[in-house]
């Protein structure tokens, strides 16, 4: 499979500034949530890839297209859609879309059906008419990701998407978000420093600092990967059962309510643990493997060594 | 994507040629142009003075009207360079004050709503948005300047019979090169003010201030340095030198047509490196 972004030790400077340094790998994933605090280069890296900044060193491919000597050839496959308020005032919500469909090389007629058809798939068939300066923050959101998709890209770079949205009006877009990562028609590069947006919506996460790759992974595959800890909550004769357990070689700890928290080795199964409960007459009301959150995983990365990098791709 | 399935899909049809998307700004921005009454008002108004013209141009070939006339002095009945100077001079008032109203709008309106980026991921580079922004200016223009001048010097031809067309041909590539170079001009100036202040009302009063400090300027300094050359800054006044060498006249302003060029391509070459600072998808401040 073509990866969808690859990039070749990227730096982009801005006078003395180094915004991303050395950035390489190859992403293949169907929607790639792009993490970081502000400042890490996240909103620079799409810039990038569309263009607007010129790598200083380096370079950088979409879906096999040189972000340096093919702007127009990976242009025309983006759909992108802003951080910021971004429209065209004067304009009603259908003609604009129109317009931004046939900036993208869609003929006019086809221009205008799409942008009816984009307009009523975000759920703006009703106000499309309805001059885009009169629309409410939601509403102009829903218009940006419209124009991203009038021309039906195969990629999407989403910036932000759900900023100063109300709870419903997040609701919906990561819906959306979601229904359209599904359909498998696009690949979606989704920057947020919503860490719960990128848990909702991507099965990867590129998480970056400073400018650097902290780290890339696929998030179902990190959450088995530390399926270490084990919580539990039991009846009868505690102490008795945490001798045992402990007498297996695992780690014990006692937490809040009373649950138990162990770290089990990699010889121990977790079946044995029965074997100790039951030697102890204990009852064990609750066990639960604890994933690690997206949460835990972006600390981690942010607590990454200065300068160490990790290798994108998988 | 069709509205009852609303799902996703991508389009796959056929697409426009990438040279011609710069068009599409015209199409829309002429629409919005045509769409106020006041701008279309003074649109038919620009005409006025060609039908004027084209009338003078038939009645000096009239053998009835001359024969009424006869009492007239022949070099007032004559239709020659000076006419055409004349009918460019009106229309290029007409043509500043067009883009007075219209080329401060033009930039601004996208800046101001960060609408920048939103062309500038599409394929369309920040030439091809500059060339269609001044498509607009030129396709607005251009019927009033170059193409009234061709209309009225084919009359001319026409009714002047024997060769006339060919023996004052400098006229037609005159009146072609010097609307040009007037169009060229305003349009950068007005889309470059446009774009620096982003903000309509203060773009249209510089660029009203660009042409009237020119004018009060060029006077003062002249007066000052007893040199006619500094009134370049006049650009009215060098674009008038120029024409007036196109067409093959005597310019009486005193500046030298290198000068005239040097404030023409000045004023044109700030005008686009200023484009070229400010029409960025985003600014970066480092």
């Amino acid at each position: 499979m073509l990866p969808v972004i690859e990039l070749d030790s990227l730096w982009v400077r801005f006078g003395r500034v180094a915004a991303l340094r050395g950035l390489k790998g190859s992403f293949k994933g169907r929607a790639i949530g792009l993490l970081g605090p502000n400042g890490a280069g996240k909103t620079t890296l799409i810039h990038t890839l569309l263009g607007f900044h010129r790598p200083s060193e380096g370079g950088g491919r979409l879906l096999g297209h040189d972000i340096r000597s093919q702007k127009a050839e990976v242009r025309s496959l983006v759909g992108y859609m802003p951080e910021r308020d971004s429209f065209i005032a004067g304009m009603s919500a259908v003609r604009f879309i129109r317009m931004m469909a046939e900036v993208s090389g869609v003929p006019p007629a086809q221009a205008l059906e799409r942008a009816h058809e984009a307009l009523y798939y975000v759920g703006l068939g009703e106000a499309r008419y309805r001059p885009l300066e009169s629309y409410s923050l939601g509403m102009k959101q829903l218009a940006k990701l419209a124009q991203a998709l009038v021309h039906g890209p195969r990629v999407l770079f989403l910036d932000e998407p759900t900023n100063g949205l109300d709870p419903p009006a997040r609701e919906r877009m990561i819906r959306l978000i979601r229904e359209i990562r599904d359909t498998d028609e696009v690949n979606i590069l989704l920057s947020s420093h919503l860490l719960r947006d990128v848990e909702e919506c991507c099965e990867e996460v590129l998480i970056l600092k400073d400018g650097q790759i902290a780290q890339y992974c696929n998030l179902e595959e990190e959450r088995r990967a530390n399926r270490k800890f084990l919580e539990l909550e039991v009846k009868g004769d505690q102490e008795g059962f945490l001798g045992g357990v402990r007498g297996l070689g695992c780690e014990c700890a006692v937490g809040a309510k009373r649950r138990i928290k162990v770290i089990l080795p990699p010889e121990v199964a977790v079946r044995e643990l029965f074997g100790v409960a039951a030697s102890h007459q204990v009852q064990i009301r609750h066990l639960d493997y604890k994933k690690d959150s997206l949460q835990d995983i972006f600390l981690k990365a942010m607590e990454r060594g200065e300068g160490e990098q990790a290798n994108g791709g998988l | 994507m069709a509205v009852y399935e609303r799902i996703y899909k991508r389009y796959l049809g056929a697409s426009t040629p990438r040279w011609s998307r710069f068009l599409i700004l015209p199409r829309y921005t002429l629409r919005d142009v045509f769409s106020s009454k006041p701008l279309l008002g003074f649109y038919v108004i620009c005409f006025v003075c060609p039908a004027l013209f084209a009338t003078g141009i038939y009645l000096s070939h009239n053998v009835a009207f001359l024969e009424i006339f006869s009492g007239f002095p022949q070099e007032m009945l004559k239709i020659d360079g000076k006419e055409f100077r004349l009918f460019m001079g009106f229309q290029a008032l007409g043509a500043y004050l067009l883009a007075l109203f219209v080329g401060p709008g033009l930039v601004s309106r996208d800046l101001a709503n960060n609408g920048l980026p939103l062309y500038l991921s599409r394929p369309m580079s920040r030439w091809e948005y500059v060339l269609g922004k001044i498509s607009v200016l030129a396709l607005l223009l251009s019927p009033m300047t170059w193409v009234s001048g061709w209309l009225l010097y084919a009359l001319q031809g026409n009714l002047a019979g024997g060769g006339w067309l060919m023996e004052n041909l400098e006229i037609a590539v005159g009146i072609f090169i010097g609307s040009w170079v007037w169009i060229l001009t305003v349009s950068l100036l007005s889309l470059a003010l446009s774009a620096w202040v982003k903000w309509r009302a203060v773009a249209t009063f510089l660029m009203l201030m660009i042409f009237v400090g020119g004018i009060f300027f060029g006077a003062l300094s002249e007066s000052l340095f007893g040199v006619a050359w500094v009134k370049m800054i006049d650009l009215r006044l060098s674009m008038g030198t120029l024409w007036d060498h196109l067409l093959g006249l005597q310019p009486d302003s005193g500046i030298p047509l290198t000068a005239a060029w040097l404030a023409i391509l000045g004023t044109s070459a700030l005008s686009l490196f200023l484009l070229n600072r400010k029409i960025r998808a985003y600014e970066v401040v480092s």
